[in-house]
């Protein structure tokens, strides 16, 4: 089967090479072959490290990193509908059964995926078409993550206008993946979060009411039962599997730690930030319980761990390779002031619910920054050492 | 020309301040366009006209002086005829004193060139900054607030019957920045003698 493949490929390949008759796709056709084979060219100046992992072995990687968190979200899109909804085929306030709940979730996800694709990488394949570059694989990721990420009731045209605004103001205009310094999932969110703030937050947008359209029902997150002075009703066990309302695949810390074993075992996540990003927000949970001025600051300091995007961020967001920093040191000082950040957000500030969004971009903006001083204290370091011996001597 | 290939707020990026928190809607934005308009000329005429006369250690503090006086008397002119306009710009009018597009027409125009070309030059460059705040003024109220001058465009199009919204991002103030930047790429890839390398 994959011979016939080749041998169709070569056929129709002088057609797309330039001169040729559809040469002004040459882009489209070249990303779709190396979707399917290893290119068969080799950089011929310089020193170049040789890996069978490239860019969309990478990509796919993270990809099936991301599935654990993406079926459980679609199960329990099902699941909280059936608990909450009035007109579902259930008794109210039952659970459906499983097969069910994961069919309703997978059917509600689905539209969202699916424009969220078909409008990133479109605009992705005319850049690149016009540009005469190769088409980039860093979109099939940030196109699986941004309907991870938003409200199930999110409007179409809304998602599509995000992915659109993330795609060329997030990432085209700096010069394509690679060269982004936000994360453009998160940018999208960003939009969304500011552009229509009534669907991206209070207690009504996180339910679906039924299979089509934007109806939603009330029910609380923990986050925002935070934010209003209450306690969160649920457990911090419910919190850790996940059966809460939230954005659609942020909710179950375990799925997403099963995605942080594949990145992490797969080396393409980093494990300093990771960590420095629970460390950040741990010490900053600590530090409010010392403070402990409201119901807020003396919540236990590990629910910042279950709650909200705070997981999903610390895994998938705060490790993207291009937007973090790239030294050791830098990727420390940056985990660590992005929960350091989260945490200080949601708990001062009520009006953004959620710190972990805006902490994320903001250490963004400052990850260049921080590489620059790693780099120049180190550089200074080693003039020192460097002079300290030509005086020994 | 001072509008298109040397445009104060898109090519010498200058008076941006101004260009993003007056231009939340249409009317204020063509309001701020014409008193800077006027100002920019006058300054730039006056000085002209001063210009063998001014030491040139004092220059800047000669130039302040005109232009805070033509800034207070828009003012007392937009008091007096569109006072709402007046409130919703605030201190805005005050600060035309600081923009650096006067300024900057002041110093690099004004000192060294005859009237009526300075005039000119005030004119062409009022209508350059004019020309942007127009349309960050357009984009922004019909976007944001989906009216025009006031006038309900979007309602009465029907389109939030189709599940329309405003885009709340539009009024902010960095919207406006993203903006202006979106306009300077539409206009560098048009004119490729823009682009620096």
């Amino acid at each position: 089967m994959f011979d016939n493949l080749r041998t169709f490929i070569d056929k129709i390949k002088p057609n797309f090479v330039k001169g040729g008759k559809m040469g002004w796709l040459q882009s489209t056709f070249e990303a779709f072959e190396t979707f399917a084979f290893t290119p068969n060219t080799v950089t011929t100046r310089g020193s170049h490290v040789r890996d069978a992992v490239d860019m969309k072995r990478a990509m796919i990687t993270v990809v099936i990193a991301l599935v654990p968190a993406l079926l459980f979200g679609m199960w329990n899109i099902g699941y909280q509908t059936s608990l909450h909804a009035e007109s579902w085929p259930f008794e109210l306030g039952t659970a459906a059964s499983w097969w069910y709940c994961l069919w309703f979730g997978f059917l509600r996800m689905l539209p969202l995926i699916v424009v969220s694709y078909i409008v990133g990488l479109g605009i992705e394949f005319m850049f690149a078409q016009i540009r005469h570059h190769e088409v980039n694989e860093g979109y099939l990721v940030t196109g699986l993550i941004i309907p991870m990420i938003v409200p199930v009731t999110t409007p179409l045209w809304q998602l599509a206008l995000a992915v659109a605004f993330a795609v060329v103001i997030g990432k085209e205009v700096f010069g394509g993946s690679g060269m982004n310094f936000l994360n453009p999932a998160l940018v999208a969110r960003a939009f969304l979060f500011f552009s229509y703030p009534t669907h991206m937050s209070g207690d009504s947008v996180w339910i679906a009411a039924d299979l089509w359209g934007t109806d939603a029902i009330a029910g609380a997150t923990p986050m925002g039962q935070l934010a209003a002075g209450m306690n969160p009703s649920a457990s911090a066990l419910d919190m850790f599997i996940g059966t809460i309302p939230g954005s659609t695949c942020e909710t179950s810390v375990i799925a997403i730690l099963l995605g942080a074993i594949v990145l992490l075992v797969s080396g393409i996540g980093s494990w300093r930030v990771m960590l420095s990003v629970v460390l950040g927000g741990g010490l900053m949970g600590l530090l409010f319980n010392a403070i402990g001025a409201n119901a807020y600051m003396q919540l236990p300091f590990y629910y910042h761990f279950l709650m909200g995007g705070f997981a999903f961020g610390a895994v998938f967001m705060a490790t993207d390779p291009v937007t973090s920093a790239q030294t050791n040191t830098g990727k420390w000082i940056y985990g660590f002031l992005i929960g350091a950040f989260a945490v200080l957000l949601r708990v001062l500030n009520p009006a953004y619910p959620e710190g972990m969004m805006l902490s994320i971009l903001l250490m963004n903006s400052f990850a260049p920054l921080i590489d620059h001083c790693v780099v120049a204290r180190n550089i200074k370091m080693r003039e020192r050492r460097a002079l300290r011996k030509e005086v020994q001597q | 020309m001072p509008w298109s290939k040397n445009n104060p707020v898109t090519v010498q990026v200058l008076g941006i301040c101004s260009c993003l928190a007056v231009t939340a809607q249409l009317k204020p934005a063509v309001v701020m366009a014409i008193s800077v308009t006027v100002v920019v000329a006058l300054s730039n005429l006056i000085i002209s006209l001063m210009r063998k006369t001014i030491t040139p250690r004092i220059r800047i503090i000669v130039q302040l002086v005109v232009v805070s006086m033509l800034v207070v008397l828009v003012d007392q002119v937009l008091k007096a005829y569109v006072y709402d306009v007046s409130k919703q710009l605030s201190v805005f009018v005050g600060l035309i004193i600081t923009n650096c597009i006067v300024m900057g027409r002041l110093e690099a125009f004004a000192m060294s060139n005859p009237p009526l070309p300075s005039l000119c030059d005030g004119i062409g460059n009022g209508l350059g900054y004019s020309i942007i705040l127009i349309i960050l003024g357009f984009v922004r109220e019909l976007l944001g607030s989906g009216t025009l001058w006031g006038y309900p465009v979007m309602e009465s199009l029907g389109v939030y019957n189709l599940g329309y919204e405003n885009n709340g991002l539009m009024i902010m103030p960095p919207m406006a920045l993203i903006l202006v930047g979106i306009i300077i790429w539409i206009q560098r890839t048009r004119n490729k003698d823009l682009q620096e390398n």
